[in-house]
């Protein structure tokens, strides 16, 4: 608004979510919610650790994971991170189509992640292996489960926002959103990597 | 269809709760047929529910405070009841299914429902204002939050009347809290409500912190902020830190009860230890989160009163800052009784005396602020000056149970408990009081009656000496925590002076009603017309109380710590722009209650395993923020004209009125 | 004991307080073990320390506001001094020197009053096994192969060395006159060394909640002569009731207010028993040996269980 006289500092004191100079705001306030997230996750890993030998009587990790099938679904994310990457580059050159273009093949990468996990879920469950098993499957499918229900989240998240980038355009709003959705897709592939190390090479290795 | 629910979920047999239940129904209808009669539900929907504006939440999330001490004060006065009568043969008027229920419900209450909202509405109302700020960061959020703390509330008082609370102790330890020692829902009403609340004050903690590290009016560096907004920063930062570590050990455990898994069960593997550890580290932070915005508090009064600036102001906040670290390395010494090692035992507990340092820096910061200053004993400088007394004997005994070899003997004992309520009482509700008392002006725009509210004060902490110090004796008789009946006769003598202290608090509470019953009625007499009743330093009272809802016309610029003092001392305070610029404010939004609600609906589904209702009012959750997001007529624009209109009413007002106060006023300061 | 002689004399101060407070018997100011002796003289010793800042700030702090109340007109008034190097250097300086001195106590005395720490006494000790249940306290005396519900009885000056676990909830193992406390958990063992110097019958408690009965969880402690202690023996092993995994869980079944029960012959391996209930599977070696039971019938993962061994 041309009346609004306030220094741009100011204005962005005062904004909200859609307004372009809140963006600011909006991806600090993204970035502290991440770290709680990051609290969130450190607690989960830490009871893993605790529990991971607690198998009692049940398989450990060493007899149940199949690492070639969870290697597929690391590289699933790590792809759809890249492919977020473009459709952020497409974002910045104002190209709706492309940045769609991109989200939709994240977003394909992330449903088949969240596919392949529920099948790896279902077949330890249907072996007997569920998290009623022992104290180690509690902690396992709990933290391997927590990762995937954000990823989901994240998935409906980005259905929500293809629709409004698609109705409403780039707009400021729309790409602040594209950039805290975009933290918290890179977060949740950094949380990966240590699942992935923590849960499955080290429980292999063990 | 509803699944574990029935009728005879409701405690019938109960007389208690069922006359509990018909005077809040009877309330509650009167309050109904009140809003119907007067046609005020548009305005307490479009006023209030939906407001996003700082201030209103504030006065909310205080209403509901207030609502829930005497909620948890009424627990509170049945449990002295109790263990007055329980001795010997008698086992008093509560059996242990009942006793089991309340202290845990009390423990509950306090902390999570009348202490956290007490302290999340007095920075709602004070921060934004202090650092010359027109709202929070997000206000949408703002509304999200309380209305998901309300939720949480709504599930513990429906816990009273359908079905029953946690038996458990407010820690709700395991294996305990394990369906097969706790298989009712108790533990479950406790599982939700908290998740839901905690939710809630998550979400305040990032909102004050963008609010406070990026809109700071221009001029507030970090090192010239209002001391009170300084401590609810450390708080936040707490709160940011440790509160998710509440949300996954009450996860764990909801899944140990929902999906038969094994984090702290004896069975399988499970480890309860591991829950006692994850409690504390998110409870130990909480009392600091408890105590901080109480310190900042007490710092703002004490050199409002003394008409002096705050003594070591820079030591002050490093002191809260050392209090924050410190604060998340002490959890331990919850359970020194655990069987850990010597030397773990020995660090957490030098850890712990460490904390007191800070502390003690502080009471003596307020004691230096007096010092050369004009003390004016109004009723907050009674809470500050019964805080220091009162905290500085809690302190002691906190650093004594801080010994192991001590604590060896002193856990789980009434000595703890005297601990405890010696700072929480002293500390944080002393605290809170001073500030509701401090800033109940500036949010309503008259001053509470002073006379009852000393009444008030030493009600209260005579009521407090009494109940309390009996109890350190009684932990050194012996006698431990959570005991429904006993047989040592030497005992009672003691817990019936603690049972006549809780109805010295009780005239407390009652003076305090009335003080606000009767404030309310010569309104006019105590009203505000200045902004600044108290002789003020800080910008909250630069502008009129109450503030117009867009909080200042023009941003103050800031040059000193005490910004308005310094305004005031240069003669540049009440200066009226040559004209006003548009002023950006957000809309009131439906969205934040109807999350809340359908928050405390999912809850509630959850706790009686209606999976229907628990899914459908997830998804309406979900959907609204979704709506929400698509919603792009969220704020607007105050025009000149309008800003003007409002300004001229106050000004007007302050010198028709406010001239003659405002030299009474600044010559009580001088 | 160092503590004792620091806190000398000066502990008779502390008692004035604490009489006005009622000539009543309380037990932690009247240990009668040494446990417990070296622990009230330490809380005297902290609570002592700690009064050296205490009581100054209580009395500044009411003798400042006296003194600058507004009304005083005649006191000095300095509305912008907010600052003095000297006096913070004194409110840093001065909780530090307590609290590391104090810091030092803790030190020294966590390390002596480790509840797990052997006693030091030429005495053999007694080994006293204790599990606690729905709501009472079972206790095994390995040595004399006996066992009582809600009593025990030890000689005089001879240290006793408690296992503690538990059966259900968490408890926690107190006798009040004697000193420290410890935590009893299902499938955990923990510790507790306590000794009496005088002969008497002693309040024993849990100190944490366990569920309905708690209040009630409550046993006597009896500290008596070397012949006193073989006569009680001698009365327990004349019981016929014995107990063994068959019936003890019957025992274990919740019950409230429980009378005192001997049991004249204890299984060896009871106590054993009870605790590795709720261990099975933490360890490899009981891992290995449930693996037959843990490989579910029909999937691929078998074959790798089996290639694993």
């Amino acid at each position: 608004m041309s009346t609004d006289v306030m220094s741009s500092h100011h204005a962005a004191g005062h904004d909200h979510e859609h307004d372009h100079d809140s963006g600011g705001n909006t991806v600090f306030g993204f970035w502290l919610y991440l770290m709680t997230d990051c609290v969130l996750f450190a607690c989960v890993f830490a009871t893993y650790a605790v529990l991971v030998n607690h198998t009692a009587g049940g398989p450990s990790g060493k007899e149940i994971f199949e690492l070639p099938y969870v290697l597929g679904e690391t590289f699933l994310l790590l792809i759809s991170s890249c492919t977020y990457g473009f459709s952020m580059l497409a974002a910045h050159r104002g190209s709706k189509s492309q940045a769609l273009g991109w989200l939709a093949a994240t977003f394909l990468l992330g449903a088949g992640f969240i596919g392949m996990e529920i099948n790896e879920f279902h077949h330890l469950i249907v072996e007997g292996f569920g998290p009623d098993r022992s104290a180690f499957l509690s902690s396992f499918f709990t933290l391997v489960g927590m990762h995937g229900l954000h990823v989901t989240a994240g998935l409906v998240w980005m259905l929500v926002l293809m629709a409004q980038i698609k109705t409403r355009g780039l707009t400021p709003q729309n790409n602040t959103r594209l950039m805290c959705l975009s933290l918290f897709w890179h977060f949740l592939d950094i949380v990966w990597i240590c699942v992935f190390t923590i849960v499955y090479l080290m429980g292999v290795a063990a | 269809m509803f699944g574990k629910l029935t009728l005879e979920s409701v405690p019938f047999h109960e007389p208690i709760i069922m006359v509990t239940i018909a005077v809040v129904a009877l309330l509650g209808f009167a309050v109904v047929a009140a809003l119907t009669y007067y046609r005020q539900w548009g305005y307490l929907w479009s006023e209030w529910l939906t407001s996003v504006d700082h201030k209103k939440i504030g006065v909310m999330y205080i209403l509901v405070a207030l609502i829930m001490l005497v909620r948890g004060f009424a627990d509170a006065i049945m449990m002295r009841a109790q263990l007055a009568m329980a001795q010997g043969s008698e086992q008093g008027f509560l059996p242990p299914e009942h006793y089991d229920q309340i202290f845990t419900a009390h423990g509950v209450i306090m902390i999570i429902f009348m202490a956290m909202p007490f302290m999340v509405g007095l920075m709602n109302i004070a921060v934004p204002l202090q650092i010359g700020a027109r709202d929070v960061a997000f206000p949408f959020l703002n509304s999200l939050s309380f209305w998901l703390f309300a939720a949480g509330a709504i599930l513990v008082n429906i816990s009273l009347g359908v079905g029953e609370f946690a038996r458990t102790g407010w820690v709700a330890y395991p294996p305990l809290a394990e369906l097969g020692y706790s298989p009712g829902v108790g533990v479950d009403y406790y599982i939700w409500a908290l998740q839901l609340s905690g939710l809630g004050t998550l979400l305040t903690g990032v909102n004050f912190l963008v609010t406070v590290f990026k809109m700071r009016t221009p001029g507030m560096t970090l090192m010239k902020m209002p001391i009170f907004t300084w401590a609810c920063t450390f708080t936040n930062i707490l709160i940011v830190a440790s509160f998710p570590i509440l949300t996954a050990t009450l996860g764990l455990l909801t899944l140990d009860r929902y999906l038969d898994m094994h984090f702290f069960t004896n069975e399988l593997g499970g480890n309860a230890m591991m829950y006692i550890n994850l409690f504390w580290a998110w409870g130990h932070p909480e009392v600091y989160i408890l105590i901080l915005p109480a310190f900042g508090i007490f710092s703002e009064v004490i050199s409002t009163f003394s008409g002096k600036k705050l003594f070591g102001y820079t030591s002050m906040v490093w002191a809260s800052g050392a209090i924050t670290l410190l604060g998340f390395v002490v959890w331990l010494h919850h359970f020194f009784t655990m069987g850990s090692g010597a030397n773990v035992n020995a660090f957490f507990g030098v850890a712990t005396m460490i904390i007191s340092v800070p502390t003690g820096v502080k009471l003596f910061s307020w004691l230096f602020t007096m010092f050369r200053g004009r003390v004016r004993f109004t009723t907050p400088v009674l809470w500050t000056l019964g805080f220091m007394v009162t905290f500085t004997i809690g302190g002691m005994t906190g650093v004594l149970l801080a010994v192991p070899g001590a604590d060896y003997v002193l856990h789980n004992s009434l000595f703890l408990i005297a601990h405890f309520h010696n700072t929480i009482i002293g500390g944080a509700v002393f605290g809170y009081l001073a500030g509701f008392t401090f800033w109940f002006p500036k949010a309503f725009g008259f001053k509470l009656d002073e006379r009852l509210g000393k009444g008030a004060f030493w009600c209260w902490i005579t009521g407090f000496f009494v109940a309390f110090m009996p109890l350190y004796v009684l932990g050194f008789m012996g006698m431990t925590r959570r005991l429904n009946h006993y047989d040592n006769p030497m005992w009672q003598p003691y817990l019936i002076v603690a049972f006549c202290g809780a109805a010295l608090i009780f005239c407390g509470i009652l003076f305090q009603i009335a003080q606000l019953i009767v404030s309310f009625k010569n309104r006019e007499q105590l009203r505000d017309l200045t902004g600044d009743p108290w002789g003020g330093r800080t910008l909250e009272w630069s502008t009129s109380s109450p503030p117009p809802f867009y909080n200042f016309a023009e941003l103050p610029t800031v040059h000193n710590i005490d910004a308005f003092y310094d305004m005031k001392e240069k003669g540049t305070a009440y200066q009226r722009p040559a004209s006003y610029s548009p002023i950006h404010m957000p809309k009131n939004t439906a969205a934040g209650v109807v999350i809340g609600l359908l928050g405390a609906v999912f809850g509630f589904a959850m706790v009686w395993h209606i999976w229907w209702l628990a899914g459908l009012s997830f998804l309406g959750m979900i959907a609204t923020f979704i709506v929400r997001s698509y919603n792009q007529d969220v704020d607007y624009y105050v025009q000149p004209d309008e800003i003007e209109r409002i300004e001229n009413q106050h000004h007007a007002r302050f010198e028709a009125h406010g001239q003659a106060l405002n030299t009474t006023s600044f010559a009580e300061q001088v | 004991m160092k503590i004792e002689q620091f806190s000398g004399y000066l502990k008779h101060l502390v008692w004035l307080p604490l009489l006005l407070l009622g000539g009543c018997k309380m037990a932690l100011l009247d240990p009668k073990g040494q446990v417990g002796m070296d622990e009230k003289s330490l809380i005297i010793t902290a609570t002592l320390l700690m009064l050296i800042v205490v009581v100054p700030v209580i009395v500044m702090t009411l003798a400042f506001a006296w003194k600058y109340r507004a009304s005083n007109t005649k006191a000095t008034y300095h509305p912008n001094w907010s600052h003095s190097n000297r006096i913070e250097l004194v409110v840093w300086l001065v909780p530090c020197v307590i609290v590391a001195i104090l810091g030092t106590i803790t030190w020294t005395s966590t390390h002596e009053l480790d509840p797990y720490r052997p006693l030091d006494s030429d005495v053999k000790p007694i080994e006293i096994q204790v599990v606690s249940l729905d709501w009472k306290w079972l206790f095994i005396y390995p040595e004399q192969g006996i066992a009582t519900v809600n009593e025990i009885a030890f000689p005089k000056d001879t240290p006793v060395n408690f296992k503690i676990t538990s059966q259900s909830a968490m408890n926690s193992f107190f006798i009040p006159q004697l000193g420290s406390q410890i935590y009893s958990m299902a499938g955990m063992q923990t510790k507790l060394h306590l000794i009496a110097n005088h002969e008497g019958s002693f309040d024993g408690i849990s100190a944490n909640l366990s569920g309905e009965g708690f209040s009630d969880m409550k046993f006597q402690a009896i500290s008596t002569s070397e012949d006193g202690f073989k006569d009680w023996v001698a009365k327990v092993k004349s019981n016929p009731e014995t107990l063994d995994a068959s019936n003890y869980p019957a025992l274990a079944e919740p019950s409230k207010a429980d009378p005192v029960r001997y049991f004249g012959a204890v299984s060896p391996t009871l106590y054993q028993h009870i605790l590795m209930q709720y261990a099975h599977g933490g360890h490899h070696a009981m891992n290995h040996a449930e693996h037959a039971d843990a490989g579910m019938p029909g999937m691929h993962m078998n074959a790798r269980i089996e290639e694993s061994h």
